[in-house]
Order: C-alpha cells, then sequence, then structure tokens
C-alpha cells in the first residue's frame, strides 16, 4: 500500500463554473477523496464504469477490436461518406478540438458542439450585438446586484455562488450574500429562485416582451406599458427596472431558459440589448451560463481556426456557416449527413428523438468513456481517457478564462487527442493506399 | 541558401541600396554560405518586415471573429496542399494572419495587447499562427498589484511583480493602456486625465506610468514602455500626449533605446475641442518628437473602409458603439484590465475620418528621423494589416496624396497640414519603418538587419528600386509590395510569388527578468492575499505553463545578480 | 393541455455520465407536477403519467413539485423528454426544447427503460 498522494487545485472537468480548488487524494493510482467539488464534480473525479475496449459492430452486435482496427473502420467510413458530421467536443480538451478539425477538413466534414442544442442562440444573439461582459472575479469584487435569468445554478453550476456570485465576497463586496440583491427571473420556483430577494415569475414563452418591457421602463418610457407583460404586473416590472438601474455593479446570467424557449436566439439579442442600454445609467455585464466544461473551449478553438465558433461546414475546403443550415440538429432533421463521429458528447439522448434518428440509418462512431444511448446507434465505439482527470490539456470557463487540466492518475486508454490522431492517420494511410491502388 | 545580386536595404547595418550577395546557413545570415541560390538580380530587398504593433492573437481577437461571422465570410480561401483554409478580412483566422503576413514579406509580428490572466489564451493563438515569429507585450497599467505598489511608492516590489508578471504571462514587455482608466471603467467610469485620481486605488495615471517605466528600466527589459495614452481619440487629446511624454523625459534608459514607444499616435493627435472643429496637431506632436530623443512612435494609420476596433480602451469601445449604433462586446479582467471590440467603418466624406487619415501621414512625414516612427495601422483598428502597402506608398508618393486627397470631404486641407507636405520617402525610409526601426525600439536584436547572426528572414521584392519611380509609379509599388517575389524565413523559402510554399511553426519571444529573491518574496505576500480573497483562480493554475510555448524563446533579464567576488 | 419544461436538475447531472444505469432512470424518467396537477388528475406516489403531443409520447414516473405552477410540467433534459420535442430549429440550429404544448394524463403503461426507448426510434434496427 503506497502513500496517498495529495493534489491540490486541480480543475474540475464537469461545468461551465471549471472550479480549479479541488484537492484530490490518490491512493495506489486511484482517486480515493475529492474534496471541495460539488457533487457533479465529485463524482466525475471518483469516476465511475465506463468502457474499456473498442467495438466495432458485425452483423449488428458490438464486437471487440483493437485500436488500430477501430481507428481503421473509423477512417473508412469518414472517408466513404460525403458529408460527414463531427459532433460534441464539449466535454474534452481544446488539444482534441484541434485534431478533430484538422479530421473535419481533411474529410471535409460538418464539425459542431453542442453549442447548438445549448448556448447556440447565445451565440447567434453575441453576432447581433455583440457581448458586454467580463471575467467571473469582477463579478465576485464588484457586483451588487446579481439577476440569474432562466438558469438555475443551484443545480447545474452548484459552486457557482459561493465562488463567483451570490454569496462570494470580494474587494468591493466583504458583506458576501448580503451585500447582494439577487433576483431570479424563471417560469417556475426552483431551488435558485429560493435564494433570491426577488422571484419574477413570467409565463413561460415570454421572455422577449418582459426584456423589451424592461427595456421601455429603463429607457423612460414606461408609461406605454400595459399592466401587465408576460404575467408579471406593471409595478413589479417596475420596481425590477428600478433594482437595475440603482445597481452599483449589475450582472446577468442567464442560461437556457431563454435559449431554448420561444424566441430563442431573438431572446439573447434583446438581453444584450439591455445590458447595453444600462450601461449608460450603471455598469452592467451579462454572461451565458455555459453548461459543459469545455463548451466554450471547442468555440475559441473552432472561431481561431475557422472564423466561426460553431456548425462549420468543410465540405468545399473552406469553412462555411450558417446555423439553421449547417448546425448538427439540422442536418440531421434534413437527414443531410451520411456519417457521425459524435465525440465528448450524447447526441441520441440530447436530440429530439425525430432528430437522433437521423443517426439510426447512417454509420456513427462514437468516442467517449461512457456507454450511454449513442452507444447503442454506433457502429465503431472507441472508449477514452479523461481530460481532467487521466490527460492533461486545456479547457475554457464559462466567462471565456484557459485554464489547464490536470493528470490525476494513469489509465490505459488512449485520450481523445490520441484517438483523433490515430484516425487521421488511418485516413491518410487509406488515401495514401487509395492512390497507389489509382496509379 | 544565397541571395543573388539584390539591391540591398540594411539601414542598421549602413547598407541603403547597395547591390550585394546575401548568404544564410543554418537559419541565420553568414559572411558566406553555398547552396540554394535565390535570383534577386537588380530587385529590392530587405530584412523581413517586423510588426511591433498588432493584435493578432488572444481573447480579443477571437471575440472580434466571434461576433463577426460578416468578416470571416471575407477573404475565405480553401484548404490546399499546404495551407489550412483561410477566412476573415480585419479579423482574419490564426493561419490566414500567418499566410498573409508572410505574403507580403513580414516575418515578426507581436501581439499588441496581453492580459497576464488570459494569457493563456493568447499563447494558445499564437501558437497556430504559422511561420512568423512573435511576442505579446503584457498589460500592466490597471493593475491591482501595480497601483499599490505605485501608491505605496515601492520600486523594487514593483520591479518584482513586473518580471513575474511577464513570467507568468510569457510576455515580452510592459503595455500600459489608459492606465487607471481601465479600473474606472470596472465601475463604469473613466478617467480624464493623468492627474486625475483613479477611484479606489488613491494613485494618479502618471504615477503609474512613471513607475512602470522605472521598473521597466531598472529590469533592464529589451523594450520600453509601450504607452496607449489617456484620452485616446478625443478630440483636443494632443495635451494629453505631451504632458505624458514631457513628463518621462528624465528618465534614463537602461539600454540604447528609447524611454518610451507610444502606440498608435495617430490617435492621440487631435486638436479641436469637439467633432465639429477636429483638426490635426500632428505639427505639434512631430515636433515634440523632433525636439526630443526618448520617445518613438508608431502611426496607427488609419485607411478607409472596414475595420475592427479592440483595444484595452474599454470606455473608448463603449464610446465608438455608442456613436455609431453598432454591437458592443466588453470584457473586464479581474484586478488587471479591461476591453472592447466594435466593427468599425472610415469613409473619405466624413470629414472627421478624412482627418484621422490625413494625421498618420503627417506625423511619419513630419518627423524627421524614421528611426522614431514605425509604419502600422494598429491592425485591426486603423486597418487590416493587409493594408501596409498602402501606407508606404502614400508615404512615398505625393501625387498618390494629391489624388488621394481630391476625393475626401473638402474641409480636409483646413483641418490638416497634409497637402503642403512634400516630403516623400524613399527605401531607406521604408525599410527603416517596417525593419530596422521595430526591431531597435523592441530590441530584438537578431531581427529588422541582415548582418552576421541576424536570423535569416529577408524579402525578396520584385521590384527594381533602381528604375522604379516611386512617386510617380505608386501603382506598381503597392502591388509589389503586397506580394513579395520571395519571403525567407529563418532561411527557408515559405512563400514565393504568392504561394506558401512551407510553413514551418513561429518561435514566440518572452522576456524572463530576474529579481533578488528578497523582492520576489516580498511581493509573494501580497500576491498570496490577492488569490486567497480576490482572483477567481487558484495562484497555481495561473500562470502559463510551458505546455503552451512549445516553440518558445526566453531573453533574459532583470537585475544584475550581485555574485562573491573571489 | 399544460406547457412542457425540460431543464437540468442535480440527479439528472450526476448520473449523465451513467446513462444506463438504475439511477439514472429514476432520476430522468420523471415528470414533475404541480399539488393541483397531481391530484386532479389522479395521480399518486408511484403512478405514471402519458405525455403526449404533435411530436410524439412518453409516459414517465409522475412526482410533484411545490415549485410549479398549474399546467406546467417539468421533466429533465434527456432521452425521455426529447420523446416530444419536434425536430424543427426555427432557422438557428436549436430545437425547441422549452414551453412546448402537451397533452397530460394518468396511465398505468409501463416507463419504457433507456433500451426500449432508444429502440423504439424509428427505423433504427441495432436493438
Amino acid at each position: 500500500m503506497s502513500e496517498a498522494i495529495m493534489i491540490r487545485d486541480a480543475v474540475c472537468s464537469f461545468c461551465g463554473c471549471l472550479c480549479d480548488d479541488i484537492n484530490v487524494e490518490v491512493e495506489d493510482g486511484k482517486v480515493s477523496r475529492v474534496r471541495h467539488a460539488c457533487r457533479l464534480g465529485s463524482s466525475k473525479i471518483m469516476g465511475h464504469g465506463r468502457m474499456q475496449n473498442p467495438m466495432i459492430r458485425k452483423d449488428g452486435v458490438l464486437v471487440a477490436a483493437s485500436f488500430p482496427e477501430a481507428y481503421d473502420r473509423a477512417a473508412e467510413i469518414l472517408l466513404a461518406a460525403s458529408k460527414p458530421l463531427l459532433y460534441g467536443w464539449a466535454s474534452t480538451s481544446c488539444e482534441a478540438a484541434k485534431k478533430g478539425i484538422l479530421l473535419a477538413e481533411e474529410v471535409g466534414g460538418v464539425l459542431d458542439s453542442t453549442a447548438t442544442v445549448c448556448h447556440g442562440p447565445s451565440v447567434i444573439g453575441i453576432e447581433e450585438k455583440g457581448l458586454p461582459g467580463a471575467t467571473l472575479g469582477q463579478v465576485k469584487n464588484r457586483a451588487d446586484t446579481i439577476v440569474f435569468w432562466g438558469c438555475n445554478p443551484a443545480e447545474a453550476h452548484p459552486r457557482h455562488s459561493l465562488r463567483y456570485s451570490s454569496n462570494s465576497c470580494g474587494k468591493f463586496t466583504p458583506q458576501g450574500r448580503e451585500g447582494r440583491k439577487i433576483i431570479v427571473v424563471d417560469v417556475r420556483e426552483t431551488r435558485t429562485s429560493k435564494n433570491a430577494d426577488k422571484f419574477m415569475r413570467i409565463v413561460p414563452g415570454s421572455d422577449y416582451e418582459v426584456i423589451s418591457a424592461l427595456r421601455m421602463l429603463i429607457a423612460g418610457k414606461g408609461e406605454i406599458l400595459p399592466d401587465e407583460v408576460g404575467g408579471v404586473q406593471k409595478a413589479d416590472l417596475a420596481d425590477i427596472a428600478a433594482t437595475l438601474k440603482s445597481a452599483r455593479f449589475g450582472a446577468i446570467f442567464f442560461g437556457l431558459g431563454i435559449t431554448h424557449s420561444r424566441g430563442r436566439y431573438k431572446n439573447i439579442d434583446n438581453a444584450l440589448s439591455l445590458v447595453a442600454e444600462l450601461n449608460s445609467h450603471t455598469k452592467f455585464v451579462i454572461m451565458p451560463m455555459r453548461g459543459h466544461y469545455n463548451v466554450g473551449g471547442i468555440g475559441q478553438v473552432l472561431a481561431w481556426s475557422s472564423g466561426y465558433p460553431m456548425s462549420v461546414d468543410f465540405t468545399r475546403g473552406a469553412p462555411y456557416f450558417n446555423p439553421g443550415e449547417t448546425a448538427a440538429c439540422d442536418l440531421l432533421a434534413k437527414r443531410d449527413v451520411d456519417a457521425a463521429l459524435i465525440i465528448a458528447a450524447d447526441a441520441v439522448s440530447n436530440f429530439p428523438h425525430a432528430t437522433a434518428e437521423g443517426l439510426a440509418s447512417i454509420p456513427v462512431i462514437q468516442i467517449d468513456p461512457y456507454e450511454n444511448p449513442t452507444t447503442i446507434l454506433s457502429d465503431v465505439v472507441i472508449p477514452c481517457a479523461i481530460a481532467g482527470v487521466e490527460v492533461e490539456g486545456t479547457a475554457y470557463r464559462m466567462d471565456g478564462l484557459a485554464l489547464r487540466l490536470r493528470k490525476l492518475v494513469d489509465s490505459s486508454l488512449p485520450s481523445d487527442e490520441e484517438i483523433l490522431a490515430g484516425i487521421l492517420e488511418s485516413v491518410h494511410k487509406l488515401r495514401q493506399r487509395k492512390a497507389n491502388e489509382g496509379a | 541558401m544565397i541571395i543573388r545580386g539584390g539591391i540591398v536595404y540594411d539601414p542598421a547595418n549602413g547598407i541603403y541600396g547597395d547591390e550585394m550577395d546575401l548568404f544564410i546557413d543554418k537559419g541565420r545570415m553568414v559572411e558566406s554560405a553555398k547552396g540554394e541560390e535565390i535570383d534577386a538580380r537588380g530587385l529590392l530587398v530587405m530584412p523581413g518586415g517586423v510588426d511591433a504593433h498588432s493584435h493578432i492573437a488572444g481573447k480579443k481577437v477571437n471575440t472580434g471573429r466571434i461576433m463577426r461571422p460578416d468578416d470571416a465570410r471575407l477573404g475565405t480561401q480553401p484548404r490546399t496542399a499546404v495551407c489550412r483554409p483561410s477566412t476573415g478580412y480585419t479579423v482574419p483566422n490564426c493561419y490566414a494572419m500567418g499566410y498573409r503576413y508572410a505574403r507580403m514579406g513580414y516575418t515578426t509580428a507581436f501581439e499588441a495587447a496581453t492580459p497576464i490572466l488570459e494569457a493563456r489564451h493568447t499563447h494558445e493563438e499564437l501558437e497556430e499562427i504559422p511561420i512568423i515569429d512573435k511576442g505579446a507585450l503584457t498589460l500592466f497599467g490597471n493593475n491591482w498589484q501595480v497601483m499599490e505598489c505605485v501608491r505605496d511608492k515601492d520600486l523594487s516590489k514593483l520591479a518584482a511583480y513586473v518580471a513575474w508578471g511577464l513570467c507568468s504571462a510569457r510576455g515580452y514587455g510592459v503595455k500600459i493602456v489608459n492606465p487607471g482608466g481601465g479600473e474606472a471603467w470596472g465601475f463604469g467610469t473613466n478617467v480624464k486625465g493623468i492627474n486625475d485620481a483613479v477611484p479606489n486605488f488613491d494613485v494618479t495615471p502618471a504615477e503609474i506610468i512613471r513607475g512602470l517605466a522605472e521598473a521597466n528600466e531598472m529590469l533592464r527589459l529589451p523594450h520600453s514602455i509601450h504607452l496607449h495614452f489617456n484620452n485616446l481619440g478625443k478630440p483636443g487629446n494632443y495635451t494629453t500626449a505631451i504632458e505624458t511624454l514631457d513628463m518621462l523625459k528624465d528618465i534614463k534608459p537602461s539600454r540604447m533605446r528609447q524611454v518610451v514607444h507610444v502606440a498608435h499616435m495617430q490617435f492621440s493627435a487631435y486638436g479641436g475641442t469637439s467633432w465639429r472643429d477636429f483638426e490635426s496637431k500632428a505639427p505639434v506632436i512631430a515636433d515634440y518628437f523632433n525636439c526630443h530623443s526618448h520617445a518613438t512612435m508608431d502611426m496607427g494609420q488609419l485607411l478607409f473602409g472596414s475595420a475592427t476596433t479592440m483595444t484595452a480602451d474599454a470606455p473608448l469601445e463603449y464610446g465608438n458603439a455608442r456613436l455609431t449604433h453598432n454591437k458592443w462586446s466588453n470584457h473586464d479582467i479581474e484586478l488587471e484590465e479591461s476591453s472592447g471590440v466594435v466593427p468599425m467603418a472610415y469613409f473619405r466624406k466624413m470629414l472627421v475620418n478624412a482627418v484621422q487619415w490625413a494625421i498618420g501621414l503627417e506625423l511619419a512625414l513630419l518627423v524627421k528621423d524614421p528611426w522614431k516612427v514605425l509604419m502600422t495601422t494598429d491592425h485591426p483598428n486603423g486597418s487590416p494589416f493587409v493594408n501596409y502597402p498602402e501606407v508606404i506608398t502614400l508615404l512615398m508618393s505625393r501625387p498618390k496624396r494629391e489624388a488621394e486627397m481630391a476625393t475626401l470631404h473638402d474641409q480636409v486641407p483646413k483641418r490638416t497640414t497634409l497637402g503642403s507636405i512634400e516630403r516623400e520617402m524613399d527605401w531607406t525610409d521604408i525599410a527603416i519603418m517596417t525593419r530596422a526601426a521595430p526591431a531597435r525600439i523592441l530590441g530584438l536584436e537578431d531581427k529588422g538587419h541582415l548582418g552576421p547572426g541576424a536570423d535569416g528572414d529577408v524579402s525578396v521584392y520584385d521590384l527594381r528600386p533602381e528604375e522604379v519611380d516611386t512617386s510617380q509609379d505608386h501603382v506598381l509599388v503597392k502591388k509589389s509590395l503586397a506580394t513579395a517575389k520571395y519571403t525567407i524565413k529563418g532561411g527557408v523559402v515559405v512563400s514565393k510569388e504568392g504561394q506558401i510554399l512551407a510553413t514551418p511553426p513561429g518561435r514566440t519571444f518572452w522576456v524572463d527578468a530576474a529579481v533578488p529573491q528578497l523582492e520576489a518574496d516580498r511581493l509573494m505576500v501580497d500576491l498570496e492575499e490577492k488569490f486567497a480573497r480576490y482572483y477567481s483562480v487558484q495562484m497555481a493554475n495561473y500562470a502559463v505553463q510551458d505546455a503552451y510555448l512549445p516553440h518558445g524563446k526566453a531573453i533574459l533579464a532583470g537585475l544584475p545578480i550581485l555574485s562573491e567576488v573571489a | 393541455m399544460a406547457t412542457m419544461i425540460s431543464g437540468r436538475t442535480l440527479a439528472q447531472g450526476a448520473g449523465c455520465e451513467s446513462k444506463m444505469s438504475p439511477d439514472f432512470f429514476k432520476a430522468v424518467s420523471v415528470c414533475h407536477l404541480s399539488e393541483n396537477d397531481f391530484k386532479s388528475l389522479g395521480l399518486s406516489e408511484g403512478r405514471n403519467v402519458l405525455i403526449k403531443n404533435d411530436y410524439g409520447q412518453v409516459v414517465l414516473t409522475a412526482k410533484m413539485d411545490g415549485g410549479l405552477p398549474d399546467s406546467m410540467v417539468f421533466i429533465p433534459m434527456g432521452p425521455w423528454a426529447n420523446a416530444i420535442v419536434g425536430m424543427e430549429t426555427g432557422g438557428c440550429g436549436t430545437p425547441h426544447f422549452k414551453g412546448l404544448e402537451v397533452d397530460v394524463a394518468a396511465t398505468d403503461s409501463p416507463v419504457l427503460n433507456i433500451r426500449e426507448l432508444i429502440s423504439g426510434m424509428g427505423a433504427c434496427c441495432h436493438v
């Protein structure tokens, strides 16, 4: 029995908080204890059941295969396809993303991330209006007024309020929670709303109108508003508007409540406009609550590589971007892809059934540590080492800050980056072989 | 490699258009060598271009890309056997950045401003930019630790922090942008002048600038402080420029160089009291530079057409957005800085833009010594770098300037003296302003010249300097400068007649400055408190790790370490 | 008629790396209803509801949630919720996951486990 190793300040690779104060005890090459992480991060770092061997589907059944065989079969699938989709990326490192983009370019595919079922509308909103934001430490040190709109950090980003927002203490916010006004806007009460100073319940799908109403009030044009907007009384709206306007430093955090509801990207466009307008009265920032720990990262890497942060079509050799046409759900809904590589995401679980059905009739390659519904539809399954636990790498926090994930324990499995490199090598090999045959 | 018979301009070594052969061996200029022969007979040959101020990598740049898919659609080029795809005009993707600089004959470019906390991102992007050598300047002007040291007049702790900050960010030099104003912007305000106290911090911008200048010289850094003035972009701001420069003139440089390099001087050479009576004060500024030797500048030339403004001067960007009703991104960085990104377009018929265009040129033409003026557009704030040939030909050709001025708003001649300037720059001037001077100003000893030991970075243009009239034939000159006949990087032909032939990775220069352990320990007490109480990350995860600089090159600097005398 | 919202929960997040497990099944194949709706549909602990709309239908275990307003149901995001989300992306690439109109009725039909749920998807022939 060897001595336990204590690793301090490890970075959690679960949600967009990217907490980097995690202390991990490792004994006999396994994680034995995790401190400071929330339930979600602890569970990930402690580890649980996962796949150990690559598999290739033969006669309808997944049978064990070697990594080289899996890489070759994956390469065959991708090369045979005229328009393969390479989707996911949110729960792996930037280093893997770089290889993935190279692969998408090489095979002429469409590369998209889970943003398109999450904060894709936020990206589109940002393309319309820009993003008036800041790092999380600015909120911690300065914010006296915080709004959570259409998000529930108590369940989705458990340590957010303590580390960065409601309950954090900073240079200009030494009183922490007591010195702050917390406003929650949602269609129902949640664990987050229970800790709010003000809870504004709105009618589902009325976010756009309510934001517009607030903008009117803030611009001093409240008299044109009806008595009720989105189920909220005008007096209550006026109260919220006044609170926002009188903030010393306000921050709006928003989530899937507005990206997934009626209006989608228009809601974000409006929220960004609201914050831009608030800046003529006081200091205000806004930030999307990115769900997965590195959905921000794939967006950054894809943007600096191709010019666009998601839904990039490389089929013609030059990047082409048009969400509504080139996003994963569009392509599958129209049955416009003829192969798919799903990595670090579970498309079958998280897409509408009719959309995911598009995967049932095409060859699918899965790269993931864990068996999940996508495995059921996959033709090649490649298990990988976990970034942040078994592999070092880079990830981007919800505010755009890049951190380096640690390696805590060894793994016999290859990293996503190595797997993609293996597939790339097979692609080159196969191409060379075809070229030689043609000669 | 032998570059045969070129008409060589190597001002740093006193060569002004001599016909000579050049030799490269193992990536460096040598007295003699064998190998591949490049026929440059009669053609213009210069060291590879050095861009000392450009926004090429990091969060701001990527924010520009993400918010401007409209820009990405321009300049789209598909993948080739050698090249990754290119996209973007004002905010190119990383690959386009490298290929386009190389095609123009540039071989080194420096990112103008990086916050320490987000330097990891900058290095990820720099690594993705092929071919060119790079570096990144590190922002210090709104930093809490800096302001506290300045307030306490603790110069040695300040120097220790600058060294620590440069190491953590793997940065090359000290960048200061709207000092104090970036911190004020944390609560939505700004500073109005260099003696305006920074809210909550009990220091003035003047004190911050002086403190950092002194620390910079104490550490013997290769580059001087690199300064973006307070009040940038405001009518009448030329007084802030003069005031600030004057405040620094007694500081002794620790190396053979300037004490302060002014970023994009054009944006701070404004007269008038509002946009209505806006006018050029370039003559006053140029006069100051002519009478003093402690300062250098880069032009920050504005060109008509599309641009993306991106700067750590966040209040300025907010102002830009409100003025033009445009989309606006803002990003404040805890304990350190602020920044903003706003798309922009400049128009000939808009009087203010036309005068701004004239100011940049006036400055360059009125400052007598070309060693004090770098040719830049503050890419992409004034214009994308691919338009450098336009700026160069404007400097070299009065007829071209006159033709341009005839298309501008008719009030322009009343607001600027450009029309009366006869000076036309020659190849020596241009070689200085785009090669020799940027290298010297940055303190890059092996760049910007072709003497033995220099990096083997050479550009050959399809232009016969002995035959071409650069005043009359400016169309030909511009065309030739846009696409080098050969761009040689480290002794490898990377670009030939616009075709990228090779994409070797470039190196990233950064400065590793030593300070006495005692000072480093004193500093650590402050930093530990800041990380424990204010930062949203742990100190252990803060600094840029080795993994991000696979092609890093550390330049040593710092306080000399006293050693025992035997 | 009710409005369906799907979204994250702690239990769903904690189980999202073990989607084939009984814990995930228990955490995610549920439908939360307000106290009034729960009672007026004649539901009790352990009973199921059938959620149905033009896009599909799904049987879920019914649960009471005091934070929900009447005529609103909450289903944790995942494979069960997505049975009733349509393909359209409104021209922006993102499906409409929240705010869908659904019919809700008590049912004795069983909740499909994850393999049954996936195998029921269209032309899938693998399971």
